[in-house]
Parts: C-alpha cells; structure tokens; sequence
C-alpha cells in the first residue's frame, strides 16, 4: 500500500507524521478486510443492495431546475454563469 | 518488421431523454450555462437519484438491434476521480452486470464484411462542460450536461484499419437514430467517440501498450486520429522507443495526437455498488415488449426493399437513412402505392417541400394514404400527371386528400371531347401562321398548340385527348 498514491486519488495533502499515522491505519483496515476474506462465501448471492428492493424508476419528465443564483451560491468563484475553477490543462 | 494496428472503439451515445437520467432537469442542447441544473446532477449532499425509466427502455433497444445479451440483473456503481466537470467526486456508471453484454456489428471493409463483437454497453452519466478559453489562470464549468443520460458501446479489439473504425461508428449511428434512442449529432456531441489503439508485430497473438484517444466527434478526426496513432506508434517503436499507456488528444490544427495525462489504470477508479441506486430486473415480458418498438433494422430493411421491389441501392438507403423516412414509404406502399412511384415522389417533391419548410418528415403534413388516392385518380384519368404536382403540393399545404383538393381548386382533368373542342378552334382561328408552317412540315409546332390548349384550360385539360384532336383537326 503507498500511502502517496492514495493522498493523490483523495486529492490529500499529507504531512509527513501523519503519512506515517494514516499508512499504519490504513494497514489495519486491509488486515482487516482481508480476514473477512478467509469466509467461504462461495454460495451466498452476491449482494448489490441490503434491501430486497429493485426497479425503482421515475418517469421521463421535467421538473424545473434551480435558478442559476441559487445553484451557483456554493461555488466558492463563478464568472457569467459558470463555475470558475483553477486552469486544468496547459 | 510489419506491425498490425488493434483497435477498440468506445462510442458514447446520448440517449434521447428528455430529462436528465437521474432527476428531472431538461437535457436540452445549448441553454445558458447553469440554468439545467438541479441538488441531484450537482452533486448536493443527502440527494438521492432515482433512474429514468426511458434511459433503461432505450439502452435495451440499442442492445436488442446489436444482437447483445439482455441482462436480466444490472446494478449500478461509482467511477471514482476527481475533475471540476464531476460535481459528486465520481460518476454513476455501470461496472459489473451491465444492462447488455456481448453482440456484434458487421462492417464492410477492404477485405470484406468483418465482425466486429461487441463487450457491452452500459448506462451512465454524462458529465459538465470544461471552458477553458477566455482566461489564463482558470478554467470554467457548465454543468448543464452534468447527469444526461449516455450510454457507452464498447467493442471489442477487433478493428484493425482506420476505416473500419470510421464504418464502426458510422453504423452505430445508423442504428440509433433509426430506433430513435439517439439524434446522433456529432457537433453537438451526442455521438462520440474514444479509440484504444495499439500495434504488435504481425502474427504476434499479445497486444501491444494501448493508446486511448479521447474525444473524437466526427469521422473525419476518427480516421485521421486512429492513422496518425498507428504511424506514431510505429515510428516509436522502429526507432526503439517504448509506447506508454496514456491518454491522447487529436488536434485538429496540427493533425497529430498529443497526451493528455497519463492514464489512471482501471483500479484506480475503485468502482464499487452505487447504494443510492437499486438493482435493475428485466423479465422477458418487458424485453419482448422492447424487441417489438425496436422493429425492422435498416440493414435488414435496405435489404428487403432490394429483393421485394427490386430497388436501387441508392433509393434504399435514402428511404432508411432515418426512420421515420422508410415509415412514411411503408405506409404509402401499404395503402396501395407502386413502391417506385412511391420512391420517386419522396426523392422529388416531397423532399423539395420539406426542405423549403425546414421540416422534418416526421411531421409531414402530407399522410401517405393521401398519396395512394392521388395515384388512383391519376390512373382513372380523373387529373393529369402534371396536374398531380399541383394537387401533391396542395395536399402537403392543406393535409386535406387528393379528392378534396383536386375538387376544391377545381382540378379534374377535361377529358370532354366537345368544351375541349371548342377551345381548340378558337385557338386555330387564332393561329393562321402556325397552321400553315405546320402544314408545311414544321412538326414541332404541335408543341405549341398542345401549349396553348394546356395555358387556356390551366393545365387541366387530357392531353391524349388534346393530341387526338388536334391531329383530326390539322
């Protein structure tokens, strides 16, 4: 497990002490996710969902959106409508 | 050494939904930036998405016409990533039991018909709009698009020329729009494309280190952008370099591919069951229900009118370029209508009228049972041939039936020896001249008697009748 590799996934800056704290931590999980796999779950169904519930739809029909304000309130920078984020590319 | 490219093809469609796939917000192309938005697609915590029936209806037609496997248990999962066009952090997509697995689509290439199989399509969200022009430190987002429903065709690597890439997707889009799940407008990017492309020596049975070019909305770019892949790659590897596993980006301007970034692999996505969402189950009874609205494929239907009604290629595949084309011609021929006359109309005036109407033949005015009785009164001499224009176009205009029309306007054809008799005369009387150079040898001057009698009687007079008579009468 690198502990660098998945700050980046997370998008987490880490200090070093706590590079060291999180890959014990993180150690522990796996250890203990993979004693779970000592289980022979060979014949259980695999679950997709706790509930017995399927089919859940709705209809293909409008509902009104939000005004652009309002939806645009927790962007912490917009500019003529559009969220405004750091350059992505070069 | 020879290489041989292997090429995989992803094509993303969006689905004809009028809403979003998972909330209610308009898919509608070209709104004002943000104002299609709503807590669900922007990713607002504690929202729960509910899944668009029509999404699922859709994507089973698309499997059922690409031969797929009907899954009768799809679940939906989390793509992880982080990009300012993914508001939640990840993308609801499918992974493990997608809603349809394996199928096929036969392409026509320079070694003749090839199968290209297919691996599966699956159901997921589009995402936003990255800007990044107009400013030198920022990038802009739209989320208008965040949450459209699209679903993703993925072959497998068994293309291995450019231009079955380009005949790949052009028959995907075929397809779709006939059964009306997709507009397929590539400029507007509801058709797309991403191409996996790499080389290996030829008769070496491991794939070479993939390149994915992303992005490619026209076919123009999939060939130019698959041909300049397999040149570089090539070129890399004769020249000792090594191919890296990345992302690539055609630029037009330039016509090369550049990278993007360097690929996250598959487990870097740590896809895992979307709880929000519940499992999808399709009995048979909706399947069946499905395969019945999904009808005849164009293919199959070119092919029919080939052997049924001896038809040209060329007027095939204009009647099943789109379907509501070869729907109106089906209804036509179904009401009685001579397949080529049929064809000929809709080639003709039909797409003259449409065309100066900016309109679609899904909303043509014009019913084709109207053609069938139009057709029949030219055969009983009722109006002429060039009368029929006439009573065609004003059917167009009216939605009224020949029968109406040509009674209305007052266009039956006179075929009564006598009133046409008596116009005739008086055009002689008025025409010594012409009589005496036709007596003299100048048969073209017929022309121009028939002429007058047509311009006297406002084209409606039998010009069999006319002939007769003005032969008798010179």
């Amino acid at each position: 497990m690198n502990i660098d590799h998945l700050a980046l996934l997370a998008r987490l800056e880490l200090t070093d002490s706590e590079k060291i704290l999180f890959s014990s931590q993180v150690e522990n999980v796996i250890t203990y996710i993979d004693k779970l796999n000592e289980l022979d779950t060979g014949s259980i169904e695999p679950t997709a969902h706790i509930l017995p519930v399927s089919n859940v739809f709705r209809e293909d029909e409008l509902k009104p959106s939000l005004p652009r304000e309002i939806a645009l309130q927790n962007a912490p920078e917009e500019q003529d409508g559009l969220y405004c984020v750091p350059k992505i590319i070069e | 050494m020879k290489y041989e490219a292997v090429i995989g093809l992803e094509v993303h469609a969006q689905l004809l939904t009028e809403t979003k796939i998972f909330c209610g917000c308009s898919t509608k192309f070209g709104s004002e930036p943000n104002t299609q938005t709503c807590p669900i697609c922007i990713g607002m915590p504690g929202v729960l998405p509910v899944l668009n029936r029509k999404a699922v209806e859709y994507i089973v037609r698309t499997g059922l016409a690409l031969g797929c496997d009907i899954s009768s248990h799809s679940r939906f999962a989390r793509k992880n990533y982080f990009y300012p066009d993914l508001p939640k952090g990840y993308q609801i997509s499918q992974f493990e039991l997608p809603l349809c697995e394996n199928g096929y689509l036969d392409v026509s290439s320079d070694e003749g018909t090839r199968r290209i199989n297919l691996t599966r399509i699956h159901l997921e969200e589009d995402a936003g709009k990255n800007i990044h022009e107009g400013s030198v430190n920022n990038s802009f987002v739209d989320l208008n698009r965040a949450g459209v429903s699209l679903m993703e065709i993925v072959s497998e690597p068994d293309i291995r020329r450019p231009h079955e890439a380009v005949e790949f997707v052009k028959k995907i889009r075929e397809i779709v729009r006939y059964i009306g799940v997709c507009d397929g407008n590539m400029e507007q990017g509801s058709l797309r494309c991403d191409a996996n492309v790499s080389v290996r020596p030829e008769g070496q049975s491991e794939y070479g280190v993939k390149a994915e070019i992303k992005n490619m909305n026209s076919f123009k770019f999939i060939e130019s952008a698959v041909e300049y892949e397999i040149y570089r790659q090539i070129k890399t590897l004769k020249e000792g370099g090594k191919i890296i596993q990345e992302t690539r980006l055609w630029n037009t301007e330039r016509g090369i591919t550049e990278s993007m970034r360097s690929k996250e692999g598959s487990h870097d996505y740590r896809y895992f069951p979307d709880p929000d969402l519940m499992p999808v189950n399709l009995d048979s009874g909706w399947i069946d229900k499905l395969r019945n609205e999904t009808g005849e494929l164009p293919e199959v239907r070119r092919n029919r009118y080939a052997a049924d009604y001896a038809m040209s290629e060329e007027d095939a595949f204009l009647l099943t370029a789109d379907r509501h084309t070869s729907e109106w011609f089906e209804k036509a021929v179904l009401a009685g209508c001579d397949p080529k006359v049929t064809v000929n109309w809709i080639k003709g005036d039909l797409m003259r009228l449409l065309n100066e109407d900016g309109r679609q033949i899904s909303d043509c005015p014009l019913n084709p049972v109207h053609l069938a009785g139009m057709l029949d009164l030219v055969k009983k001499g009722t109006i002429s041939g060039k009368i029929a224009k006439t009573v065609f176009e004003e059917m167009y205009r009216t939605g009224n039936d020949a029968e109406t029309v040509v009674r209305e306007k007052g266009l039956v054809q006179m075929s009564d020896e006598s009133g046409l008799e008596t116009i005739i005369d008086e055009i002689l009387a008025n025409s010594p001249g012409e009589i005496e150079r036709f007596r003299a040898g100048d048969q073209k001057l017929m022309g121009f008697f028939v002429g007058q009698v047509m311009k006297n009687t406002g084209g409606k007079a039998n010009p069999k009748i006319v002939n007769e008579l003005l032969r008798k009468k010179l």
